[in-house]
């Protein structure tokens, strides 16, 4: 075995003790144990009530990444290839980024109704600005001689983008890509757990309020599990295409 | 464009003594902001945006001043002021501490870095039914998940400054016949100093973040509950009022701490 699976075996066994423990301490009323959560959670994957959620959460979620993945490469693009209009937005986005965006739910609410839609916003608004300020600061930091040497081969805008600076910027962009993803997962869950009518986060809050523990330490740990699954692929999907370019 | 500083060269005006820094960008910046602002201003009196939707900015602000004056919102605001603090103090004693404890200790480190490195790809808010549950609805569980959501930021920030002291102080430290303790407060402390304030920044930022999710979803009072509560009453002045003092709180937090962090930065060096 490897160091690092073993360090993983290690970190794991653990955190299931130190749960093992608290529970014994705290008592059924405040935390379900590791054994009924994970079997409460495998039998929650065979109800199709849970379906029905994961698919709201994962349409909301996917349609969020898309638009708010797309709308970020553009806007950080054109920015960033031109210095002043990089240097006049740099502070404003970092300002709107800081910004505790489920402040801004019920606006959305009010422009959107409770509805999907409501919900899609809200995940863009979480991820298009890590994605733009990535994007937009790997143009920016593309070294000049690229840029130069792209002029002196007379390339056209189009191709020196295509050919110079996509390639020279993929990595950073890409990291912005990831984090843009995990903070539209935050958004999309934190949306549900505040107003809607179906999803993870909705099945989460009806758990939290009939005081179900099983329920809530079973969702929860199988939304992490999914998070977690997904930071993993990016990271692998990043580390691929970092290595081809 | 030449790759000159022509562009954005200060131009440095003297008047009544203060010293004004206009830049091309700084003037632009300005005026965009001003003009989003103008303009939403402009819709909303139009009825282009509806007042169902948005009151303008100005009677956001007008809003603000009638609460302030009330002082009807002072327990809520202060409720989320304290337990904001209580947070970000845990967040970044018991963060620097567990930082430079597995910045002495490799091997625990190697254990924990994947984790911590993955943290903030976990929506860290699906932990608050599990903070309700243990310490029930109040504000246990706000600062609780306030400080879940900050104190990692400050732990990898931590090691990371601790990283990068220069060898020499470390070499200072032990001509000095320090101690552990002192040699980390009295020479690391300073020579990290510039990430530690990337870390408390980011602390601050994550718990409240964390805390105002939190007012949001279940709590019994707060900002956040009230622009909540706002929101359910179809009481658009509350909600955009509270809304407009949280924004401008948290930028003006933020600016500061950004304007530190740039400094120590400037004065130590990027490294």
């Amino acid at each position: 075995m490897k160091p690092q699976h073993y360090d993983a075996v290690l970190l794991l066994a653990g955190f299931l003790v130190c749960w093992q423990l608290l529970y014994l301490m705290a008592g059924p009323d405040v935390i379900s144990p590791p054994v009924a959560t994970l079997m409460r959670a495998a039998a929650l994957l065979g109800t199709e009530d849970f379906w029905h959620d994961a698919a709201s959460t994962g349409a909301a979620f996917a349609y969020a990444c898309a638009i708010g993945i797309v709308g970020g490469l553009v806007f950080g693009l054109v920015v960033g290839l031109s210095r002043f209009a990089a240097e006049v937005a740099d502070p404003i986005l970092g300002t709107v980024y800081s910004i505790p965006k489920i402040t801004l739910y019920p606006i959305i609410l009010l422009i959107f109704g409770l509805s999907p839609a409501a919900q899609i916003a809200f995940g863009v608004i979480h991820g298009i600005f890590p994605v733009a300020i990535f994007t937009m600061n790997a143009v920016r930091n593309v070294a000049p001689v690229h840029r130069r040497t792209a002029r002196a081969l007379r390339l056209s805008g189009w191709a020196t983008i295509a050919t110079v600076l996509a390639p020279a910027a993929i990595p950073e962009i890409l990291s912005g890509v990831r984090i843009g993803i995990a903070v539209t997962l935050l958004g999309i869950l934190i949306g549900e757990l505040f107003a809607s009518s179906s999803g993870i986060g909705y099945a989460l809050i009806r758990a939290t309020e009939r005081h179900n523990v099983v329920d809530i330490f079973a969702l929860t740990l199988l939304l992490f599990l999914f998070a977690v699954a997904i930071n993993a692929l990016l990271h692998a999907g990043e580390r691929r295409v970092s290595h081809q370019v | 464009m030449t790759e000159g500083e022509s562009e954005t060269a200060p131009l440095k005006i003297r008047s009544h003594g203060i010293r004004l820094r206009l830049t091309k960008v700084g003037v632009t910046r300005a005026a965009l902001v001003a003009g989003a602002f103008a303009a939403l201003e402009i819709l909303c009196r139009l009825g282009t945006i509806p007042r169902a939707t948005m009151i303008p900015p100005s009677e956001m602000l007008a809003a603000l001043w009638q609460i302030l004056k009330s002082g009807r919102a002072n327990a809520d605001i202060a409720f989320t002021v304290v337990n904001t603090l209580a947070a970000i103090a845990v967040s970044v004693v018991l963060g620097f501490w567990l930082g430079a404890l597995l910045h002495a200790l490799p091997r625990a480190r190697r254990v924990f870095e994947p984790l911590l490195s993955a943290y903030y790809a976990v929506p860290v808010f699906i932990f608050y039914p599990l903070l309700i549950v243990a310490f029930g609805v109040g504000r246990g569980a706000l600062i609780a998940m306030g400080a879940m959501f900050g104190i990692v930021a400050m732990i990898v920030n931590t090691m990371i400054g601790l990283d990068r002291v220069p060898r020499v102080v470390g070499r200072t430290a032990a001509v000095m016949r320090l101690d552990p303790i002192r040699r980390l407060l009295l020479m690391r402390l300073p020579a990290a100093a510039p990430h530690l304030v990337t870390g408390i920044k980011l602390a601050v930022a994550y718990s409240v973040i964390g805390i105002v999710a939190g007012e949001f979803i279940l709590a019994t009072a707060g900002i956040g509950k009230r622009i909540a509560f706002g929101y359910q009453d179809f009481d658009n002045k509350t909600m955009y009022g509270m809304l407009l003092l949280l924004l401008l709180l948290v930028t003006v937090v933020n600016g500061a701490l950004s304007h530190w962090e740039k400094r120590l930065h400037r004065r130590f060096g990027r490294q």
